[in-house]
């Protein structure tokens, strides 16, 4: 059971981070400024390299689980990789927040969801540094100076924009308006989550909460922007249940290994 | 002049410099656009020490960088040509001295 909930936690992590990594990406060669293209991609390419630690221990985790019951590894069935989690799995098996899935819209939607997630990334894995699954602990501590630059960048990138001429604050409210009622479902524990709070290894998501409000009072009110009310939230990424623009993402990142299964160049 | 420094966007260019980690003065390393000193900072950072080259930045707006002019470069340089006696290389060193 825990180590069932451990995989799916795992795989929540890696495809949060592959997944908004992959739709950064695609600002790559279109970014407004070069050297604001150069930016994006290199935080695209922090956050997939995240995903990348997260998959091969999950790998790890289900060949182990897998050797465990010899008996349920199918005929032909074969060992889980970073790859074959990456572009194998369906869009029901991710287990990444609605959040980072949603497309990328102009630059000031892209980055205020960079905003949001890096400033719930920024807490989250200085939590998780402290918990009790080693791995994962240490995954968190290399990350968190990564993505304490993310947090930076993009927070002086609302203030800019929030605070800038009359079309940009204009377009902040319009990605605010788009963006604000996916980020309830951070803090919204799957089941997975609840059963390894109680075990010490999972962030406690309710804890984390008034940190990352904080945070982003404080940059609102220096970019002129004002939260909405909480209101109605939509959740169901964490559990597999994704917004339509999950699907058009994966039809493009495994397009290649689903027609040319383990192609390599 | 100060149209030319600035692209499309009004973004105007930046001298970049870098002290790596072995290296005691900042060297001049290239040029990007960005709209403030914070962000030209930012953007050296993205552009310049990808690859672990820096520790230190430095950034100067462009316009205010003043340079020699090419066309004087005939009376600014070539005098110093023929006068080998500024070079201390007239001076017999006594044994003991190493490392010279």
């Amino acid at each position: 059971m825990i180590k069932d909930s451990l995989i799916d936690y795992t795989l929540h992590l890696a495809d949060n981070a592959l997944v908004l990594g992959h739709r950064n990406s695609e600002w790559t060669g279109h970014g407004p400024i070069l050297e604001q293209d150069i930016a994006l991609s290199n935080i695209a390419l922090d956050l997939i390299g995240q995903a990348r630690y997260l998959y091969q221990y999950a790998a790890r985790l289900l060949n182990d689980r897998a050797a465990d019951r010899v008996t349920s590894l199918a005929p032909g069935a074969r060992e889980a990789t970073e790859d074959s989690l990456a572009y194998h799995r369906d869009g029901w098996d991710f287990k990444n927040c609605l959040l980072v899935e949603q497309n990328n819209g102009d630059w000031g939607k892209t980055i205020l969801r960079q905003f949001f997630f890096s400033a719930y990334q920024y807490f989250f894995y200085q939590q998780l540094a402290e918990r009790k699954d080693r791995e994962l602990a240490a995954i968190a501590e290399k990350s968190v100076k990564e993505v304490s630059y993310h947090l930076r960048w993009s927070s002086e990138w609302v203030i800019r924009l929030g605070d800038g001429t009359e079309e940009s604050h204009r377009r902040m409210n319009d990605a605010l308006d788009q963006l604000w009622r996916l980020t309830g479902e951070l803090f919204t524990p799957s089941s997975y989550e609840k059963t390894l709070v109680a075990e010490g290894i999972a962030v406690d998501l309710v804890a984390l909460q008034p940190l990352w409000e904080q945070r982003v009072a404080d940059v609102f009110r220096q970019a002129g922007l004002t939260e909405p009310a909480r209101g109605w939230q939509q959740t169901g990424g964490k559990e597999g249940k994704h917004t339509e623009h999950l699907g058009y993402l994966l039809a493009e990142m495994q397009f290649l290994q689903r027609a040319y299964p383990d192609n390599e160049w | 002049m100060e149209k030319n420094q600035n692209n499309e966007r009004g973004w105007p260019l930046w001298e970049i410099f870098i002290r790596s980690k072995q290296g005691l003065d900042h060297k001049h390393v290239g040029s990007l656009h960005a709209a403030d000193a914070a962000m030209a900072i930012e953007n050296a950072r993205d552009v310049y020490t990808r690859r672990m080259e820096g520790v230190s930045i430095w950034v100067v707006e462009s316009k205010y960088v003043h340079a020699s002019n090419p066309d004087e470069a005939a009376s600014f340089y070539d005098p110093a040509n023929d006068k080998v006696y500024r070079h201390p290389t007239f001076y017999d060193l006594p044994d003991e001295l190493k490392h010279m």
